[in-house]
């Protein structure tokens, strides 16, 4: 495509754009992705993201790593392309832009390019099989619909984000703190959740069952798809790891927001739940008599400090852990944990643009995550306008970039991701290098 | 010999290990005869180790059954005259059964199984140090936690150990915790300290043994939140570290003898055909379970009982050969092996042997001819003749995957017999109504020995939860049931004293055991 043709198609933008006004409708359409794709999307900094160090000259540096990654497409009218895979930026970007994917997601590293997979595998007692993969979680808002009232479904509003909020601090501190992670990139969906990549080659190169492992690490609920979702925490004293999460994060959120925003004590639809995780039946139906009586207190606060000073009273013992238990079922991050299992799950790309909702997967700064906005996040004719109101002055991509909202999420991405990745990939790369010179030296010298 | 480290300092260290982690094979020159006895007491002696082992598993023993066990049958098995070559008997042995047992996808799981049971309670017997000295060798180079490091995480790892619960460490706390009172009474009484109180010591040192792990390497217990994580190192208490060291073992052995297996293949076995093949073949053709070569208590049989015997506790197999035995005088190859070898599994020695086999086969061959055909067969069977090859008696597994031909009565009758001529056997041992047709039907789906179970039930009233794998066993079990319900004759109903399994033929003159120092291994023969 050349540049021509960009400019062309932006003079078309502008009067759809226009013509159009703030219909709903033109939150994502063809067209506009057009666009994105041509001027927009970040192609050399995914392609260095995926490169881990490979693009470079080093000698240690691995040319067939970026090919052997599987990307997937889906197109227009659900027509689904995998194991695509490219041999360098600027392939990755022709295909792009030719195709124009509604969705790309990133697949693993395979041991050939999965381009080639058929004809590897004809060859004798070849394998194909993924090599390597990044950590990967997906956090998604629909399996908290038992524990928020503001919206159900897709659907996420800034009453019920602080849930999400809440999964990013816990998940990343134990990433970090536990498992010794450091490059970590959280990615809002664009609709209905976030996603966590772990990329430390320590993490890409963890087998299924050490994923497994990591998954069940964070996870506490017990009861499947139709039973009632609840903290299952057992022992004399939590683990340090669940501990620091319910001190440092989740009493915190739900005394101070949760409760209120979801008003969980306010309506006995609502608190009944509540008083159904204490498995003490009789103490379940005192607190409910109180709440039920005319005098009582009225306020979140009020009734939640009343059910916390008859749970940890003296008189009960065995119930001292309901409160814990209450606390981490209405608050504690609930993963798709088949999702992290595997080595071959595809997980979207960042950057996407949402089909559904127009909006941009960008990055967010889990320290800053409870104040990230779903609601204001880039959407696809936000940008093409942004890039429209430039007018038709020739502008090189940067420029075009800088302009639009999508400008402040690149440069966290890149700044505080991409360029510590970077340098610890060649650093890793370097050592791995030496380790391995040294190693043939002193055979060389005992031969 | 570098792979024995314990050799090299067995003498002046009383701390190192015996146990191996056998990542190579010993370059040893080894006798024929203690190629294959070697490998018998580890796999299948009376008292061997595997079979011990794999018969604990099956009667589901909890882990500090399992420990005593393997504790004595490792004693008493493994045992050897020359205590220098208790270490050499044991990585011989063992070698030897991976070459047995690599052949088959199901012999190495059953072998990996055993292996990797008996490396575990024999690590968990090791002390610290040795243990620390193994996980060494097996490049673990986990380091313990220096005293200040401890002291920085000490209110987590506690948290963590409060948080699983300890109950289910005590086992290994104890045994542990022997060995540390050993070290630590006799540390105070070379310092000629104070008094102080080993025990106080002790626990204090025991629950202070912390290793730094790559979480990696125990996604089990990071899977259950059973260690304090920090920083991508997992803190493992020494009490956990044998599941580490185990899994090592392990996936090490799986693939040693896939390797074992590819080489055995290609070279070793045409290389070898005239000395270690046969003998490998002849280990690895029994079957896993017990193999009832010796007599037991409900099994001990006269020739006078005989009939009787055969009419209430033979399973049908063996009914149909005796039967066949008794009408024809004769019966072939298949069916005198089959038979001779479960009579004398249940305990008909050889001269009652010789005498019945006489009996018949005299009267349509006469008795010269015989002894002179067919003598030399029984003795061989009984180990007297010819090389010497451990006869077992077959198991069923093995009777049912034979194929009889024209003339032949071998095999399992529930395989080989045809529906109108297995009723009609069944019919005889009594077996009539619902339960004939449940044996028939398991006989359809081909279940045979469950078929050969539901017989049993149906003739003796009474449940065999076990099932019948062997028909020995059939016997054995046949007997007690019978014999606790009725006094038979008073010579039989006395158990037999304990002794009698170590040397069960005293009366016999034929029998001279054939390696003089080694009693043990007379009654393998
Ligand atoms: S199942 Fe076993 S014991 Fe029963 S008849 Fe067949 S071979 Fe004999
Ligand atoms: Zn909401």
């Amino acid at each position: 495509m050349t540049m021509e043709e960009n400019i062309d198609e932006r003079d078309d933008m502008q009067i759809d754009a226009h013509s159009l006004g703030n219909q709903q409708l033109n939150q994502f359409s063809f067209d506009y992705l057009k666009v994105y794709y041509g001027k927009l999307f970040p192609y050399a900094d995914i392609f260095r993201w995926m490169s881990y160090g490979n693009e470079g000259k080093h000698p240690a540096c691995d040319e067939s790593f970026f090919s052997r990654r599987e990307f997937s497409f889906t197109l227009e009218n659900d027509v689904y392309l995998r194991f695509q895979s490219f041999k360098g930026a600027t392939d990755l970007e022709n295909s792009i832009k030719e195709k124009c994917p509604h969705k790309i997601d990133i697949g693993p590293v395979y041991n050939v390019d999965p381009s080639r997979r058929h004809a590897y595998a004809q060859g004798g007692n070849n394998v194909f099989m993924p090599v390597e993969r990044e950590l990967i979680f997906d956090i998604d808002i629909t399996e908290y619909d038992d524990v928020r009232y503001c919206c159900s479904g897709s659907d996420i509003c800034l009453d019920c984000w602080p849930l999400m909020a809440v999964a990013i601090k816990v998940m990343d501190t134990v990433l970090r703190d536990d498992f010794g992670f450091n490059h970590i990139l959280w990615v809002y969906s664009g609709r209905r959740g976030v996603h966590c990549w772990v990329c430390d080659g320590r993490a890409r190169r963890l087998s299924n069952e050490q994923r497994s492992s990591i998954a069940d690490y964070f996870h506490v609920y017990k009861g499947g798809e139709n039973s009632l979702k609840k903290a299952s925490l057992t022992g004399p004293v939590l683990h340090p790891v669940l501990g620091r999460a319910y001190k440092d994060v989740l009493i915190e959120y739900f005394e101070k927001k949760l409760m209120q925003k979801q008003r969980l004590f306010s309506f006995e639809e609502r608190y009944q739940k509540i008083l159904d995780i204490i498995p003490d039946k009789s103490v379940a139906s005192e607190i409910h008599e109180k709440w039920q009586a005319r005098r009582s207190s009225t306020s979140e606060e009020g009734r939640w400090d009343q059910l916390k000073s008859i749970l940890q009273s003296g008189k009960h013992k065995a119930l001292r852990r309901c409160v814990e238990e209450i606390v981490f079922t209405y608050t504690y991050p609930r993963l798709d944990m088949e999702v992290s299992k595997h080595m071959n799950h595809l997980l979207k790309a960042p950057f996407c643009v949402h089909p559904k909702t127009g909006r941009v997967c960008v990055p967010i700064d889990p320290n800053q995550c409870e104040d990230f906005d779903p609601t204001s996040v880039p959407t696809l004719s936000m940008l093409i306008e942004e890039l429209n109101a430039g007018g038709l002055q020739m502008d090189t991509k940067n420029g075009e970039l800088e302009r639009t909202s999508l400008a402040q999420p690149i440069r966290f991405f890149r700044s505080s991701f991409l360029q510590p990745l970077m340098k610890s990939c060649k650093e890793e790369m370097e050592s791995a290098y030496n380790a391995k010179i040294q190693q043939s030296g002193k055979s060389s010298f005992n031969w | 010999m570098e792979i024995i480290r314990s050799q090299k300092k067995t003498s002046d260290d009383e701390a190192a290990s015996n146990l191996s982690l056998y990542r190579r094979a010993p370059d040893l020159e080894v006798r024929l005869d203690d190629f294959e006895l070697y490998a018998i007491d580890r796999l299948r002696g009376f008292y061997a180790v595997l079979r011990g082992i794999s018969d604990g598993l099956s009667r589901g023993k909890r882990p500090d059954e399992m420990e005593k066990l393997v504790n004595e049958l490792w004693k008493t098995s493994m045992r050897h005259p020359d205590a220098t070559q208790l270490i050499n008997k044991d990585l011989i042995s063992h070698f030897v059964l991976r070459l047995v047992y690599c052949r088959t996808e199901e012999l190495r799981k059953w072998f990996l199984s055993m292996e990797t049971t008996l490396f575990r309670y024999r690590f968990r017997l090791e002390n610290p140090e040795s243990q620390r000295m193994l996980m060494t060798e097996f490049q673990l180079p986990y380091k313990a936690l220096s005293n200040a490091e401890y002291e920085s995480v000490k209110d987590k790892l506690v948290q963590v150990s409060r948080s699983i619960g300890q109950s289910s460490n005590c086992v290994i706390n104890v045994c542990v915790g022997i060995y540390w009172r050993i070290l630590v009474s006799a540390m105070l009484s070379t310092l000629n300290s104070r008094v102080v109180d080993p025990d106080a010591i002790v626990d204090a040192v025991v629950d202070t043994i912390f290793f730094k792990v790559p979480f990696e390497e125990v996604p089990e217990l990071v899977a259950n939140r059973r260690v304090f994580l920090l920083k991508g190192n997992a803190y493992v208490a020494m009490n956990q570290v044998a599941s580490i060291v185990v899994s090592h073992f392990r996936s090490n052995l799986s693939k040693a003898l896939v390797l074992t297996n590819r080489k055995w293949t290609s070279t070793i076995k045409e290389q070898e055909k005239d000395r270690l093949t046969p003998i490998v073949e002849a280990l690895g053709s029994s079957y896993l379970g017990p193999d009832y070569s010796q007599p037991t208590e409900f099994t001990n049989i006269s020739l006078k009982d005989i009939d009787q015997l055969a009419n209430s506790s033979f399973p049908l197999c063996m009914r149909h050969l005796f039967n066949k035995l008794r009408d024809d005088h004769h019966l072939k190859h298949g069916g005198r092996m089959q038979l001779g070898l479960f009579l004398k599994g249940v305990g008909l020695k050889l001269e009652d042997a010789l005498a019945f086999w006489r009996a018949e086969f005299s009267q349509k061959i006469g008795s010269e001819r015989f002894d002179k055909e067919y003598a030399y067969a029984v003795r061989h069977n009984y180990g007297k003749e010819g090389k010497r090859t451990d006869y077992t008696p077959y198991s069923c597994q093995k009777i049912i995957s034979v194929n009889p031909s024209v003339g032949d009565h071998h095999g399992c009758p529930y395989r080989h017999f045809s529906e109108e001529n297995l009723r009609a056997a069944l019919a005889k041992m009594g077996v009539a109504g619902h339960a004939m047709d449940d044996v028939m039907d398991k006989v359809k789906n081909r279940h045979y020995q469950v078929a050969c179970t539901m017989t049993f039930e149906a003739v003796h009233a009474a449940s065999c939860d076990a099932g019948i794998n062997h028909p020995n066993q059939y016997f054995a079990q046949s007997r007690k049931l019978l014999e606790s319900k009725v006094v038979i004759s008073e010579s039989r109903s006395k158990a037999r004293p304990d002794l009698m399994f170590f040397n069960p033929h005293p009366a016999s003159p034929n029998m001279k055991p054939n390696v003089s120092n080694l009693p043990c291994y007379t009654n393998l023969i």
